[in-house]
């Protein structure tokens, strides 16, 4: 089990490092002027020039890379023109063009903004969508599931981004869109991200209701439940605990790898209802040129994805006894 | 195929347990009809079945897929859905009444009274919990005691049913287990009750010959020891013959014949057994063409009129005023013999038998 773990995350930290080699060239080789939006409309060719050299932006591109790994592992030192030195601890990121701020700091900021919105509606679609699914395969062809497969139909039909602005527009009756970090009110940092974790969690509930519905009915007609009722067991533990243990372990699956997803999802949801997260942070970074940001919030999105891959993995192994790791 | 599955079965079949006349059917199946309604009709999958089976005794049911034996006995479990399934008649299990049973009795008859085994323990077994746990959740639901205690009895199920290092085989998943074992795991799970009628639905379908032998085995010690009613759901003869006391044999949802296994392997008296016994090939002797029944089993959707069989029986032309067309045959003695019925319009089937199907049997 140790062995796979670590197999997995050498793996783990290959993605990372190409997705970076990738987006570096992506963003740093493309024709863009950092130097240019970092000084302004007024710039004399020097300064352009002294900015582009503290920034090591006159390097060559394989250098480049290279300092900006060595600066996520053992942090960076910028000089300025005029001698100033500026520590940048690991893992370092370098600073935001616009701002001056470091990155890594930016992104801590930010991140758990964004878990909260993608955590807390994850919460809220799996909870729902597994709900209704259940109880719509359990009744299979009654009203309930008829209404239940239609309107998840409709729900999954909107675009996501027109019911988050229908409901940011609309919908008075949540609290207004705020954060508040957790530590600091745990009450209004529910109520503040509810309208949120409502729309997410609705629109994406749809999907779910689908899924385990689907996975749901399959279960319910295998042998091992005509099993359990053969036992003598009542019908709701025949559905809850034989049914439900088998037949939500793939959506489990799903879920996994939607929350790591809904990063993207989160672009919009922060955008709509002014959240400060990383997918504010990104677009903001994206129309501002503002090229380390950019780059951080890419390889954040990377580190999250992956280990939700190997954390769904590792979880299976506990949900399915059929599955070994090694 | 081992050889005690292809010999001819009227060689083999064993003498059944004599019957006495005061023996008490534990099961009794009266007039059962078990439809569905379906959007094309109304599938009509068992039509006015009867028979009754005292305690100590094995049935054997036979008869091809669809034929009503797999639905019947799953009645007797009470295991249709109630809202897609229409059943009329009576099912009497130790005097109980089975059919239009509330939910909250038939939890209690399930499993404890009755239990019923599979056909494929693979897909019969939860893949997600142990052995032991399933074991257990059998005996818990039944019989108020600790977990401890309920597996201690799980552990000395699996050794009953020859399962070796019980112990440590009891917190084993399915997966970890071959398939007889796992059928044996499915025995123990049924019997951890001790109910008084198993109902085994072609348990040795899905295993390999030589397991088969050792299941058919087990089942037949366990039934001694336990005095228990079996019904043995099978369309395999050979198996018939190791197994049963009597048999029953089912055709478009009805029972066509009806008696103690050696007359039936040995003499039978409905067209339709002829046709099954035609269709099992001879391993020794000269081989020679099998002479399998013409057409398949009728829609449960749309029967034929008069006998279901008719439009199959090469003897049907026998029968005066076109009666197999017309008139439907009762479940009656057809012969001297009282102890056996059969559902057929032939006066002298017992002679047709020895002098037409008799020397064409493989």
């Amino acid at each position: 089990m140790l062995f796979y773990i670590l197999r997995r995350l050498a793996s783990a930290i290959s993605v990372v490092i190409v997705t970076l080699i990738a987006s570096f060239a992506l963003f740093f080789l493309a024709p863009t002027d950092p130097a240019g939006v970092i000084c302004g409309n007024r710039c004399t060719p020097e300064r352009i020039e002294a900015i582009n050299d503290s920034l090591g932006l006159d390097e060559p591109a394989i250098t480049q890379i290279g300092l900006y790994m060595k600066g996520i592992v053992v942090g960076r030192t910028y000089t300025t023109a005029g001698g100033v030195v500026t520590e940048c601890p690991a893992p370092c990121l370098g600073y935001s063009y616009t701002l001056g701020q470091p990155v890594t700091k930016m992104l801590a900021d930010a991140l758990p903004v964004t878990l909260s919105i993608v955590l807390g509606g994850a919460v809220v679609y799996f909870g729902v969508g597994v709900l209704t699914g259940t109880l719509a395969a359990k009744n299979r062809g009654s009203t309930m599931d008829k209404v239940a497969v239609g309107t998840s139909l409709l729900v999954n039909s909107v675009p996501y981004f027109v019911v988050a602005l229908l409901v940011a527009l609309y919908a008075t009756v949540f609290p207004p869109a705020q954060y508040t970090p957790l530590l600091t009110n745990p009450w209004a940092w529910a109520s503040g991200l509810l309208a949120a974790w409502m729309t997410l969690g609705l629109t994406n509930a749809a999907s779910y209701t689908r899924y385990s519905r689907a996975s749901m009915i399959e279960t319910l007609g295998q042998d091992y439940i005509r099993t359990a009722r053969s036992k003598g067991i009542s019908e709701r533990r025949v559905v809850y605990r034989h049914g439900v243990r088998a037949g939500l372990t793939p959506v489990v699956t799903i879920l996994g790898l939607d929350v790591a997803f809904q990063l993207t999802n989160a672009i919009f949801t922060e955008s709509i209802f002014g959240l400060p997260g990383l997918g504010l942070l990104s677009i903001r970074a994206f129309y501002q040129y503002d090229l380390p940001v950019l780059m951080g919030t890419v390889l954040l999105g990377s580190v999250v994805l992956v280990l939700m891959n190997l954390v769904v993995d590792i979880v299976y192994t506990f949900l399915d006894p059929r599955v070994r790791l090694g | 195929m081992s050889d005690q599955t292809v010999r001819a079965p009227q060689t083999v079949a064993r003498t059944p347990r004599a019957r006495s006349a005061d023996e008490q059917a534990y099961l009794e199946v009266s007039d059962l009809h078990v439809h569905f309604p379906t959007q094309d009709g109304v599938v009509k999958a068992v039509q006015g079945l009867s028979y009754s089976l005292p305690l100590g005794r094995t049935l054997a049911i036979v008869g091809e897929s669809g034929s009503g034996k797999s639905v019947s006995s799953m009645a007797v479990m009470g295991l249709h859905d109630r809202k897609s399934t229409k059943i009329t008649g009576s099912i009497k299990v130790g005097g109980k009444e089975i059919v239009g049973m509330s939910e909250r009795a038939m939890m209690s008859f399930r499993g404890a009274d009755a239990a019923m085994i599979f056909q494929d323990p693979q897909s019969s077994l939860h893949p997600y919990f142990t052995i032991g746990d399933q074991i257990m959740e059998s005996y818990r639901s039944h019989n108020r005691t600790s977990k401890k205690a309920a597996k201690e009895r799980a552990i000395e199920m699996l050794d009953r049913v020859g399962i070796p290092n019980p112990k440590r085989r009891v917190d084993q998943y399915p997966h970890e287990f071959s398939g007889g074992m796992r059928q044996r795991a499915m025995i123990a799970m049924a019997l951890v009750n001790d109910p008084k009628l198993l109902i085994a639905d072609e348990p040795t379908t899905a295993l390999d010959v030589t397991v088969q032998a050792q299941i058919l085995d087990l089942i037949a010690d366990l039934q001694r020891d336990f005095g228990s009613a079996v019904v043995f759901i099978t369309h395999d003869l050979g198996v018939v013959a190791e197994i049963a006391d009597d048999i029953l044999v089912m055709y478009a949802g009805n029972a066509v014949e009806h008696g103690p296994v050696d007359k039936i392997l040995g003499s039978p008296l409905h067209p339709y057994t002829w046709g099954l016994l035609e269709s099992i090939p001879a391993v020794s002797g000269t081989p020679g063409p099998l002479h399998p029944i013409p057409g398949s089993p009728p829609s449960l959707l749309a029967m034929p009129s008069g006998c279901s069989f008719n439009p199959r029986c090469e003897f049907r032309e026998r029968v005066k005023d076109d009666l197999c067309r017309t008139l439907r045959p009762d479940l009656i003695a057809r012969t001297a013999d009282t102890g056996r019925a059969s559902r057929c319009h032939l006066h002298d089937p017992d002679r047709v038998f020895e002098a037409e199907v008799l020397p064409r049997l493989p």
